[in-house]
């Protein structure tokens, strides 16, 4: 890692005076859990509502006359198909079909997207997508906003009570507010609700207003990464990375079929022979026996004793009241309901392989 | 008449007479934040000074505590296997981990009384 100080969030000092205990995570100084703690922050954020300070993700729009042309180059996803105020997840590929990151990409317009990347890798989406639209005579800014998400069964009503009209955003879509805010009704907890992205100067004042409501508290880091778990979703970083493509992650559906052969993204034939040949490894859930949690690093092994994969992320899932992991694993021992072993500190704890999400979605479809 | 010493990897020991009774710091429960599992010695187990004795599992990460001094277990807190928050809510009374022999009690020389370790982590 670098020695660079860690970049501080615009809004810290409100987070100091909600009782926030930092942390350093990819480059930021961020909230790791607050004053109610993470297992009640967790628990809060399925049954109300949780406020989370993710302005350490990088927001860009990029736009162009070509902007979709430039979009189907850089990632595996059908640009043109999508319609105004419609959101994709998708990833940029290595030419061997690696995932470079996770990207979340949103039109507003003919020749408008938005796109949300991972903060750990900021500077790389931006070379790889400034070199991509330069090509395409498109123009990528990064944005300066305070990003914040409002998760939770909760957060519709509580974002209607203060003045925000999303009633017609249904899941995976975003519209351009007034004044430069923006709102998408996405997340990555696994229930409904906003990310909204801010001018510096409007944020704190929209922050208040938030948190004075009784069923919103703030959600600190550690609770983000267990929600998220718990909803099977990946983390850039642990679950997946450039040595890892979207077959074997089993986020083949992030990748629209009419572009699965003959697609001209980057990556797009080491893709196709991938899909052809089948995943050797593949993405699973994973529930150990017992009440210890099995962490992100662990070796997985068969009933005879042979390394057979490994575990990507594991923690306590508070919700479910049970430790939850996931995993890679050979395909033959994908299926749900096979006991594979963790390597504990010397213990080899049994492991089910468990269907993901662990708690349902709770996705406003409309 | 009890006597509580602290150590730089935040542990508290209460001694009496030749025995005593370890748990972690409120200082320390308050980094790791919420417990979920905690992995205590057995009985009979002989532990060295600054050997990991004991795992504790928060949500996020697990941890290691370490024995203050030399000796071996006598005794487990069961209660805090079946509700490890009581490590969170009370972690220098209910909370206590495990009691065990002092084999060395000079090891107790030049640990930190209460002021000095809230001192340290002030």
């Amino acid at each position: 890692m670098s020695d660079e100080p860690l970049k501080e969030l615009y809004l810290k000092l409100l987070h100091e005076s909600a009782g926030a205990k930092f942390g350093g995570f990819a480059g930021w100084n961020m909230p790791l859990f607050y004053s109610l703690g993470v297992m009640k922050e967790h628990l809060f954020c399925r049954e109300q509502a949780g406020l989370f300070d993710i302005s350490h993700m990088k927001l860009f729009m990029v736009e162009g006359e070509f902007v979709d042309a430039m979009l189907m180059r850089a990632c595996p996803i059908d640009a043109a198909a999508i319609a105004v105020s419609e959101s994709k997840y998708t990833f940029l590929l290595n030419e061997a079909a690696g995932m470079i990151d996770d990207l979340i990409v949103s039109r507003f317009s003919p020749t408008r997207f938005l796109i949300v990347a991972n903060a750990s890798r900021a500077v790389v989406d931006e070379q790889r997508l400034r070199a991509v639209a330069d090509g395409y005579g498109c123009t990528l800014t990064p944005l300066d906003r305070v990003f914040l998400a409002l998760q939770g069964p909760a957060a519709a009503q509580v974002a209607k009570d203060i003045g925000l009209d999303v009633d017609a955003l249904t899941f995976m879509h975003a519209v351009e507010l007034n004044d430069g805010v923006i709102a998408t009704r996405s997340g990555y907890t696994g229930e409904d609700g906003f990310e909204i992205a801010l001018p510096m100067d409007k944020a704190e004042a929209f922050a208040q207003k938030l948190i004075a409501d009784p069923r919103v508290e703030w959600i600190g880091l550690a609770a983000r990464d267990s929600l998220r778990l718990e909803a099977g979703l990946c983390l850039y970083g642990n679950d997946m990375d450039e040595s890892v493509d979207p077959v074997s992650a089993a986020l083949i559906w992030a990748v629209p079929k009419n572009i699965r052969q003959g697609g001209g993204f980057i990556g797009a034939q080491a893709f196709e022979h991938i899909l052809a040949a089948g995943a050797a490894t593949k993405r699973v859930g994973l529930k150990p026996e017992g009440r210890q949690p099995v962490r992100g690093g662990a070796l997985l092994f068969s009933e005879s004793g042979d390394p057979i994969g490994r575990v990507t992320s594991g923690g306590f899932g508070p919700s479910v009241n049970h430790p939850v992991a996931m995993g890679y694993v050979p395909k033959a021992l994908a299926t749900p309901g096979t006991i594979v072993f963790a390597d504990v500190r010397g213990t080899k704890v049994p492991v089910s392989v468990h269907p993901l999400p662990f708690t349902p979605h709770n996705y406003f479809r409309g | 008449m009890a006597k509580i010493y602290f150590t730089d990897e935040h542990e508290w020991i209460r001694v009496e007479g030749t025995t005593a009774t370890v748990g972690i710091t409120k200082y320390a429960q308050e980094q790791l934040g919420d417990l979920v599992f905690i992995d205590l010695p057995k009985v009979g187990k002989t532990v060295t000074k600054g050997g990991a004795s004991v795992v504790v599992e928060s949500v996020k990460a697990a941890s290691d505590v370490y024995a203050p001094v030399d000796g071996h277990i006598i005794e487990v807190n069961d209660a805090v296997v079946s509700d490890p928050q009581l490590v969170n809510s009370a972690p220098e009374s209910d909370g206590w981990l495990w009691k065990m022999t002092l084999s060395d009690p000079s090891q107790l020389e030049g640990m930190m009384d209460e002021a000095a370790y809230l001192k340290m982590v002030a």
